[in-house]
């Protein structure tokens, strides 16, 4: 059993492709369910439609790179407001009803065989991170040290993903500590008695609502940039879940709690992946309790386990606060 | 506390609503709030018809009435929080028909609510700071860039501490609201909702659930409103409350509006009488008390017969 293997595969994967993307995304969910108490169960739609956006925008229409990242954003702010003008009015449960319908829309017309031509049907698009890389000024070989090293288009991406995750978070920051953010926060508590201090809640939800969609659509950006093609069924309702859960891991409602959180979800996904190989190849474990095909299965099995450990040990995360969550049950 | 019954203030209310009849729907001198038909209906169930009502302005007007009577219902409505199906009102004149509920407030109309809306996961402060309209950082991109909004936030910080002073809160400013006591929250509803610098205050059932040690000193800040020119309009079931601070009393029974008037005149009133204890609350309620009232008729009636005779 090689535990160089495990040990590298893992700390490999703690700042790769996987985890920033997921960081993305969870930090764009932070924003509607942590701060504004939005329940948005179809983030994975955010990032199919940028996705989209950016590679239609290479591939069909013909646009420059930014031309195309453009219209993802473009697509992401449009599909925040088509989920909010006719759901923020109403009760949470409609927002997360439409956004768990909507996602899954996206990805099968864009999946359908009469958008073959345009979005690429069932076997997606690819050819379109080209504008992407060409913008790398690093030359060709390896950058990095240690566990960490990546060839210089990967490194790239890494660089400029996570620069992204830095000046969010930094962003988030800035806004949760002005009264802007106490507004979302008050909205999470209590919309009625935000209302009834002369503030436009649904207004705001709005904001919220566009805003944690952009970095859903930045997540979408890296996911089929990193995988050099958009494969529909990547877009599924499991990632909105992975993201859900990379976000409670970490901790709702603080600033560096789904970056956390996804940094120590992918670790854990590949550890336990990479140590249940190792001990199938060593026959530590023997073929009659599982084979390597089942690996996938087992995995998922004792992430889950985990979580539930989680909730129960820790139910406020890493960096929650429990004073705060002893408060909902009063 | 500056207020008492023999205030400035309170005899001055009491003095523009001498020569006021008291009856159903009467006009105000000075009325702030009108309402003109306003009905609500729930299906077949009629929750709020009110042909009628205004309320006078400076003075702390109480609607009352049983379970039922659509009194919050009422409230809803007039503050933007429900849509009526029909009938107008207005708010120092201007119509508030379709007026979504946070326009309402920021008109100077704020309400609380029966059920505590204590801001839980924020701190005391936060929450009388949400309360400050008008906030340069309430604006995304200003939010952005503290220099713009810390000086504005400062005064409101100002403004914070002297009312939470006031309230007696300032030594919890730093603490969850969710931490607070049921009374203490809703001193810190009221305190929150004066942030806004209102012109009219309402205030849904602020007794309830306060224990009668606080109730004293919410009943000060109520009458303290009215000394610094609020018109005040609550809700409540405690009689005795009703009574000691309010200057003109409104009765609602069925969605109705049954009776207006001084406190101590509409307590008589047969129709807030029959409103709350049923128009046959007279009736005999035990075979004894039905014989005894027998009993007494048939006595009148030989007396009657007796003198006849003579």
């Amino acid at each position: 059993m090689d535990f160089g293997v495990i040990f590298d595969n893992t700390l490999n994967s703690l700042f790769n492709a996987e985890a920033l993307y997921l960081a993305l995304a969870a930090v764009g969910l932070n924003i509607h369910f942590g701060y504004t108490g939005l329940l948005n169960f179809g983030q994975v739609g955010f990032l199919a439609i940028a996705a989209y956006g950016l590679g239609v925008g290479v591939t069909y229409l013909g646009l420059p790179f930014f031309a195309s990242i453009a219209l993802g954003l473009a697509l992401a702010v449009l599909l925040a407001l088509l989920l909010g003008i006719p759901t923020l009015r109403l009760r949470a449960d409609y927002l997360a009803i439409v956004t768990i319908a909507s996602s899954e829309v996206i990805r099968l017309v864009a999946r359908s065989a009469a958008m073959r031509d345009i979005t690429g049907g069932s076997s997606g698009l690819t050819g379109f991170a080209g504008g992407f890389y060409d913008l790398n000024p690093l030359s060709d070989g390896t950058y990095g040290f240690g566990p960490w090293i990546y060839n210089e288009n990967r490194f790239w991406l890494l660089l400029v993903g996570w620069s992204l995750v830095v000046l969010g978070s930094i962003m988030i920051f800035m806004l949760m500590r002005s009264p802007w953010g106490r507004i979302l926060k008050a909205i999470r508590e209590d919309e009625d008695a935000v209302r009834s201090l002369g503030k436009n809640v649904v207004g705001y939800k709005m904001q919220s609502l566009v805003l944690g969609g952009l970095f859903g659509a930045l997540a979408g950006f890296v996911f089929a940039i990193a995988n050099s093609s958009i494969q529909p069924d990547n877009y599924g309702t499991q990632l909105t879940f992975f993201a859900y859960t990379a976000l409670i891991l970490g901790g709702t409602a603080r600033v560096l709690g789904p970056v956390a959180g996804s940094i120590i979800f992918i670790g854990l996904f590949v550890f336990l992946e990479n140590t249940l190989v190792q001990a199938i190849n060593a026959d530590i474990i023997p073929e009659s309790i599982m084979n390597s095909n089942q690996v996938g299965i087992v995995r998922g099995i004792l992430v889950g386990l985990g979580l539930m450990l989680l909730m129960i040990f820790r139910p406020q995360g890493i960096f929650g606060d429990k004073k705060e969550l002893a408060l909902d049950a009063r | 506390m500056p207020a008492d019954s023999t205030s400035t203030a309170a005899s001055k209310a009491a003095a523009a609503l001498a020569d006021v009849e008291p009856r159903p729907g009467v006009p105000k001198p000075d009325p702030i709030l009108i309402a003109d038909g306003v009905a609500r209906r729930f299906g077949g169930l009629t929750a709020v018809e009110v042909d009628h009502l205004e309320v006078q302005r400076g003075v702390i007007t109480a609607l009352i009435g049983p379970n039922g009577a659509g009194k919050t219902t009422f409230f809803n409505l007039l503050t933007g929080f429900d849509k009526p199906n029909e009938g107008t009102w207005s708010f120092e004149g201007s119509d508030l028909g379709g007026v979504p509920a946070h326009k309402v407030a920021r008109k100077g109309m704020v309400r609380t609510f029966q059920l505590t809306k204590a801001l839980s996961k924020l701190s005391v402060m936060d929450n009388m700071r949400l309360g400050a309209t008008g906030q340069k950082g309430e604006n995304f991109f200003r939010a952005l860039i503290p220099g713009i909004w810390t000086g504005q936030q400062k005064e409101i910080d100002e403004r914070a501490l002297d009312l939470l002073g006031r309230f007696k809160l300032d030594a919890k400013k730093d603490d969850f609201a969710g931490s607070l006591s049921g009374g203490q929250r809703k001193l810190l509803e009221m305190a929150r909702a004066l942030m806004v610098e209102p012109t009219m205050v309402m205030l849904d059932e602020p007794m309830a659930g306060v224990n009668p040690a606080l109730t004293q000193s919410l009943l000060g800040h109520v009458k303290d409103l009215r000394e610094q020119g609020m018109t005040v309009l609550f809700v409540e079931h405690d009689m005795d409350m009703v009574r000691d601070i309010s200057d003109w009393v409104v009765v609602m029974a069925q969605g109705k509006i049954v009776a207006e008037g001084p406190p101590d005149s509409v307590m008589a009133d047969q129709a807030v009488i029959d409103a709350y204890l049923g128009a046959h609350h007279d009736a005999p309620l035990s075979v004894e008390e039905e014989q005894a009232q027998l009993a007494e008729a048939e006595a009148e009636l030989e007396a009657l017969q007796e003198e006849r005779e003579k």
